[in-house]
């Protein structure tokens, strides 16, 4: 037993590797990219990235059913992705064991929404854990396992971004290894025909029976009874605001909330002179209680948006207010920025300038959208680039095309982009298509995928070409460019865009932050020269400002990637 | 015993995670029960970033609310200033004097507040401002400002220096440890 501080992703993985587990694939997003990059350590187990969530949980699936313990990891937007999938395994079982992460980002961190995955537990019929810390995370994902193959059944771990990201302490064990269970053709069981299904779905609610009674009676749920004035309802990262802003309140922890008990909540509200549920986004929990007669106080004083935190709790709950420290001048924002050398930065420069209606995608390149880049029209999910792209000509006309493009990354163009590509060749579109490839998932912190020639344990793999792939998919005019050389991708942009066929840009340079791009010395800059016409600020580096009317570089920001010496029309900057 | 929380708040990329790293490490190696916090994703590409710390007997919440702060470790001079609210009245605040600009600022959408040292010399009785810069450049790597700070902070916190050292040798990679252990020593005795 070794005792560790350990960040709740880690303890996930841990689990993953303690309860024995044997298969994992997952796509990254952040907050959940670190579980499998913690298990991809454990050589005991196979892991890998897989293009997108629903591949990531299908491969699962077909472990789980082929006899072993098999696990994914995703964001609760990925989730959508892997929401077929999920559906249909809920009927089917999980022979082996099957356990699904799914991280939420309340307060939208790094997300394009904040949905709330406890609406899947119910819809899907699959029953949800939800740890509190990295210890619950680490004996939940166990616990899952045991479950998922006792029940047959898959199961989730709901996790948050203070969940994931938080490290508190853990007490690991060693490894169980199990069994990789038989495998016998079944198709009652595991081909979700009509017929079959019909009975699959009352075996699902028959085990929802099983599971609503462990609720009641396992432990999973607990009671802490103390001081009865005020008594408290939550589950998650919740439950560790509460009981700092209420110590001595008495509390009902859901350990799972889906399914959730009755009995143990009407005898805890019986307790308690006034019962609060304090959970974060949806009324989950609230709804269950008022639709089983229980009197709570929910969302009529807590927030449905972003987190909750104790000021929060001490405030709506005990009145209590904070004395705090206040600012005589407004602090200016620092929203997050292109990184010094982005190879984006010149794509997007480019796109503003020549004024180009951009339809965007998700990815560090989303930031293309923040002023003075501002070239970006729309961002709505992985893959919908392309796809808005198509409908927008299809709603303005083929002039649109000629003044138009979307930029999609190399691993979102992996994850979802290529069907949309498809449909576009189908359609006989006349737009234009920009791959940004950086050679790596950027914004979740460097992760391989098909594109980049090597696995999850840097191992050498086939190397998709994106180039090839996309002349394969029916596209005639694919063209590969550096985007630091501007004055070609301008070209290129002109040219593709007036082509009244379908085309593909592919603005190939590795990202800046990646160790085969070390950085660069610095550039100089020439105050005889600079008249202050502050062209360089268009591109948008957080290296470059202005200082006395004439621009300055700070030498320990920049990274020598000489974009603003290409802008720079007096020669005023220089290597 | 109580909690005590600190803050580290700073520009995406400037090292406050491997700061809180090592910050939770020593912790745990002297006892405490110890709950580190941090966002990763978006915020890191240059966005303000803030690492919670929190230790005692027992931590409930990974975060620090506003006004409940015992440290606030700024990396950066308007990041310090723009978490004031968050330290206690009593509480203490180091920052970095270096500055960086963020986009509003250089695009000219905004300004860069003024004088933010004599505003926050003059409305936190405990007040620390270093160039960790300066001395982290001094000590061969302009990334070592992280380090620099530990060691101011470890002046001003009830803990053996050797204590410092060994989560430092622990956590930072061996190459660059020579130079960890002087920035940390150059923020110690500043």
């Amino acid at each position: 037993m070794a005792k560790k501080l350990m960040q709740g992703n880690e303890a996930v993985a841990r689990g993953v590797y303690e309860a024995g587990g044997h298969v994992v694939s997952s796509y990254p997003g952040t907050p959940s990219t670190e579980i499998t990059e913690f298990i991809s350590k454990y050589d005991e187990i196979y892991s890998e990235w897989a293009p997108n969530e629903k591949v990531a949980l299908e491969v699962a699936c077909g472990a789980a059913i082929g006899g072993a313990r098999a696990f994914t990891a995703m964001k609760h937007v990925g989730l959508n992705v892997a929401a077929d999938p999920l559906f249909s395994m809920s009927y089917i079982g999980a022979n082996g064991g099957l356990v699904i992460a799914v991280a939420d980002d309340q307060g939208m961190h790094s997300s394009q929404d904040e949905q709330d995955s406890r609406h899947y537990a119910r819809a899907a019929k699959v029953p949800m854990l939800e740890p509190t810390s990295s210890a619950e995370c680490l004996s939940y994902i166990k616990l899952a396992f045991e479950l998922s193959e006792q029940h047959d059944t898959p199961m989730f771990v709901r996790l948050s971004t203070r969940i994931s990201h938080s490290h508190s302490i853990v007490e690991t064990s060693e490894r169980k290894e199990t069994q990789v269970k038989d495998y016998t053709k079944n198709m009652q069981k595991n081909v979700t025909m009509p017929a079959m299904a019909r009975l699959m779905h009352k075996r699902v609610e028959e085990r929802l029976i099983k599971f609503a009674d462990y609720a009641e009676t396992s432990g999973i749920n607990t009671v802490e009874m103390n001081e009865t004035k005020i008594g408290i309802i939550t589950a998650g990262v919740a439950y560790q605001y509460a009981k700092e802003a209420l110590p001595n309140a008495s509390f009902l922890k859901l350990g799972m909330t889906f399914p959730m008990p009755v009995n143990m909540i009407k005898d805890f509200a019986a307790k308690v002179d006034k019962l609060y549920v304090i959970e974060e986004l949806e009324p989950i929990i609230e709804l269950h209680c008022k639709a089983n007669g229980i009197n709570v106080i929910g969302k009529d004083l807590f927030p449905l948006c972003g987190e909750i935190n104790a000021n929060m709790i001490r405030k709506l709950i005990l009145g209590e207010n904070t004395e705090l420290f206040t600012l005589d001048q407004t602090a200016p924002i620092r929203p997050p920025v292109l990184c010094p050398s982005c190879p984006h930065r010149p794509v997007f420069y480019l796109l503003n300038k020549l004024k180009m209606a951009v339809t965007g995608d998700i990815g560090c390149y989303t930031l293309g959208a923040l002023p003075p880049l501002d070239s970006m029209d729309t961002c709505i999910c992985m893959g919908g680039a392309i796809t808005v792209l198509h409908g927008m000509e299809k709603a303005r006309g083929p002039e649109f095309a000629k003044k138009s493009v979307c930029v999609i990354g190399d691993s979102t163009f992996m994850h979802s982009g290529m069907t949309g590509l498809v449909n576009m060749v189908y359609a006989s579109t006349s737009s234009t298509v920009m791959i940004l490839d950086n050679a790596i998932t950027g914004m979740t912190g460097h992760q391989h995928n098909p594109t980049t020639g090597f696995t999850i344990k840097d191992k050498p793999a086939p190397q998709v070409d994106l180039a090839e792939l996309c002349k394969a998919l029916g596209v005639k005019n694919v063209v590969t460019v550096d985007p630091f050389d501007i004055k070609k991708l301008e070209e290129v942009i002109k040219t593709e865009t007036a082509r009244e066929e379908l085309s593909v840009i592919i603005a190939k340079s590795p990202c800046a932050l990646l160790k085969s791009r070390p950085p660069q010395p610095a550039v100089k800059t020439d105050n005889e020269k600079c008249v202050g016409c502050r062209m360089c600020m268009k591109i948008g580096c957080p290296a470059i400002s202005m200082n006395d009317k004439k621009m300055n570089v700070d030498s320990t920001i920049c990274t020598g990637c000489k974009l603003c010496i290409q802008i720079c029309k007096l020669g005023a900057i220089s290597v | 015993m109580k909690t005590t929380s600190i803050m580290l708040v700073g520009v995406g990329g400037q090292g406050t995670l491997l700061a809180s790293k090592v910050l939770g490490n020593m912790l745990l190696e002297s006892g405490y029960d110890v709950k580190v916090s941090e966002i990763h994703g978006m915020a890191q590409r240059g966005g303000s970033v803030v690492t919670y710390i929190r230790y005692g007997e027992k931590v409930d919440s990974p975060i620090v609310d506003e006004g409940h702060a015992d440290y606030i470790i700024g990396f950066e001079q308007l990041e310090a200033y723009r978490w004031l609210p968050y330290l206690k009245k009593e509480g203490s605040l180091i920052a970095n004097s270096q500055r960086i600009n963020p986009m509003p600022v250089i695009t000219g959408a905004a300004k860069y507040p003024e004088n933010i040292s004599k505003e926050l010399s003059e409305k936190v009785k405990t007040y620390h401002e270093v160039n960790a810069i300066d001395m982290a450049l001094s000590c061969g790597n302009s990334k070592a400002v992280n380090v620099v700070l530990l060691g101011v902070l470890a002046k001003t916190m009830n803990v053996d220096k050797e204590v410092w050292v060994n989560a430092i040798k622990n956590t930072v990679p061996a190459k660059v440890l020579d130079v960890n252990l002087k920035a940390f020593d150059m923020g110690y005795t500043a």
